[in-house]
């Protein structure tokens, strides 16, 4: 039992001397998903507003497929991508196996439905009178998107939020993509399934709450925002 | 509130900055090499130990990828990776004919073992390795496979078929965990149960807890038992890409005098692990 506390001691000692192998799973967690929540943010917000916002025949189809696609497997996320960007796959060529950039791309698709789904919903939740009296007043379609998203902000804040904790603990993509190469594509995540694939308990333990402590700042500077907003 | 808009962009706009910067790939070293190898090779901390000097002789940085053999050739087969560092002979030889793979060269060896509680349930201690999996058949005794295919598992699954005409597979006390070595010797550990490992990750485990491990040495040092590592270089007229020039480089240092003296002088809690035998 005593690799229980023993991690909690070896976390803040990892954190505090600095150890370079953490420091690079950090930054390679950081890294990958400051990037995959940037792309999926800025593709995921403008088709959640069109899907939140307007009326089109085969709405309610497209609506469940993206449900649908909120509870997507890491694992088959990163066998799919995998297959795609492996040499002898279609985009073999860009050599985005064991990359980070390879593993951006699986975390995307990851957060990609759940941005699109959470924006939809509450863009659909705001009242219809704003939309009713943007239109009287005479909004351009861009006043009306940027309007619209700017009252549904709350929404978005989660949609956010939620988003990044999947992303920044997901394990499937990151392992098979990523293949855990040190000082490259090991992220906390991978790094505490191979701690624990080496029976090394305390390190893996001390990672994980490394990552907590990640989502932690991150929530807490988003509620700070919030409240500013 | 467009005024708060930009205030906020105002706020969120150096954020933005930093994680684009930080985002920004590593500049990349001059020449990167990518070995796809074995589990025993990483987890023992053998990497570890010679990629740095494999870089200050030769100026190449060295990355890998740890996973079974099986998986590993089938990166190699794929032209995902330059180089492949693996332990099983007959599968490597295919992979040569096959033409996946060229200029294959015996590096080192170690050996495997068969460790199990002290207690030792199935009364094996230090029999042959025939009677030794027998009797663990007959007694049903737990024994923990790797069932991933890799080296080590194709050795084992060939020991058995060797020893007992057939693979003990679907029998309830056969576990397979597709896991890497250590995480299966962790399995083997809580069952109570009987596997066979490579000597160097065994060393590893004894490490691990902190001299007093619950599994024990019970068979060794069978002839049947070495375990032959070789490199092979990817085939670059199977794949274009491949960086055989480095990987070239990476198999030469490996059996020159240099490598080699390296890896013999390799020491996990005093003990040598692995036993250079390049044939130069």
């Amino acid at each position: 039992m005593s690799f229980i506390l023993e991690g909690f001691v070896k976390a803040f000692q990892l954190l505090y001397q600095g150890d370079s192998e953490t420091y690079s799973a950090v930054l390679a967690t950081l890294k990958v998903s400051s990037i995959s929540m940037t792309v999926s943010l800025l593709a995921g917000i403008p088709l959640g507003y069109l899907l939140g916002y307007l009326d089109f025949p085969g709405k309610r189809g497209v609506r469940t497929v993206v449900d649908t696609l909120l509870s997507l497997p890491t694992v088959f996320i990163g066998l799919v991508v995998y297959a795609f960007i492996s040499n002898r796959g279609p985009l073999g060529e860009f050599g985005l196996l064991f990359t980070l950039t390879g593993i951006a791309i699986g975390q995307s698709i990851l957060a990609l439905p759940i941005v699109i789904a959470l924006t939809a919903t509450s863009v659909e939740g705001l009242e219809r009178a704003l939309k009713l009296t943007l239109r009287s007043l005479g909004a351009s379609p861009r006043q009306m998107f940027f309007t619209t998203i700017w009252e549904a902000r709350m929404g978005l804040l989660i949609a956010a939020v939620t988003a990044a904790g999947r992303v920044l603990t997901e394990v499937g993509i990151s392992m098979m993509v990523g293949g855990n190469i040190k000082w490259h594509t090991r992220t906390i995540t991978t790094a505490i399934a191979l701690e624990t694939n080496k029976g090394q308990f305390a390190t893996g333990i001390a990672l994980g709450l490394v990552l907590l402590a990640m989502a932690f700042a991150i929530n807490l500077s988003l509620s700070t925002l919030r409240r500013r907003v | 509130m467009k005024q708060q808009f930009a205030r906020q962009f105002k706020i969120l706009l150096p954020a933005l900055i930093i994680v684009f910067i930080a985002a920004l790939p590593m500049k990349a070293a001059s020449s990167q090499l990518l070995l796809a190898t074995t589990t025993s090779t990483d987890n023992t901390g053998l990497l570890d130990y010679l990629a740095p000097m494999f870089t200050k002789s030769t100026g190449i940085e060295l990355k890998w990828v740890a996973t079974g053999t099986g998986k590993a050739l089938k990166l190699g087969e794929n032209c995902d990776c330059d180089v492949l560092m693996v332990h099983a002979p007959p599968a490597e030889k295919k992979y040569v004919e096959a033409g996946f793979g060229v200029n294959r060269r015996q590096i080192m060896f170690n050996d495997f073992v068969i460790i199990g509680p002290d207690s030792d349930p199935a009364g094996i201690k230090k029999q042959e390795i025939c009677s030794a999996l027998q009797n663990i058949s007959e007694k049903k005794e737990p024994f923990v496979s790797r069932g991933d295919n890799s080296g080590t598992n194709k050795k084992e699954m060939f020991l058995w078929k060797q020893c007992s005409g057939q693979l003990p597979e679907k029998q309830e006390w056969y576990l397979q965990t597709g896991q890497g070595m250590l995480a299966t010797i962790n399995v083997a550990a809580e069952r109570n149960g009987y596997t066979m490992t490579d000597r160097g990750t065994y060393i590893k485990f004894e490490a691990n807890s902190k001299g007093n491990p619950p599994l024990r040495i019970v068979v060794e040092g069978d002839e049947s038992l070495l375990n032959q590592y070789s490199v092979i270089e990817v085939n670059p007229a199977h794949c274009s890409k491949v960086q055989n020039e480095l990987a070239r480089q990476f198999g030469d240092w490996l059996v020159s005098k240099e490598g080699q003296e390296a890896i013999n002088q390799f020491r996990l809690l005093d003990k040598q692990l692995f036993t250079a035998n390049a044939s130069q």
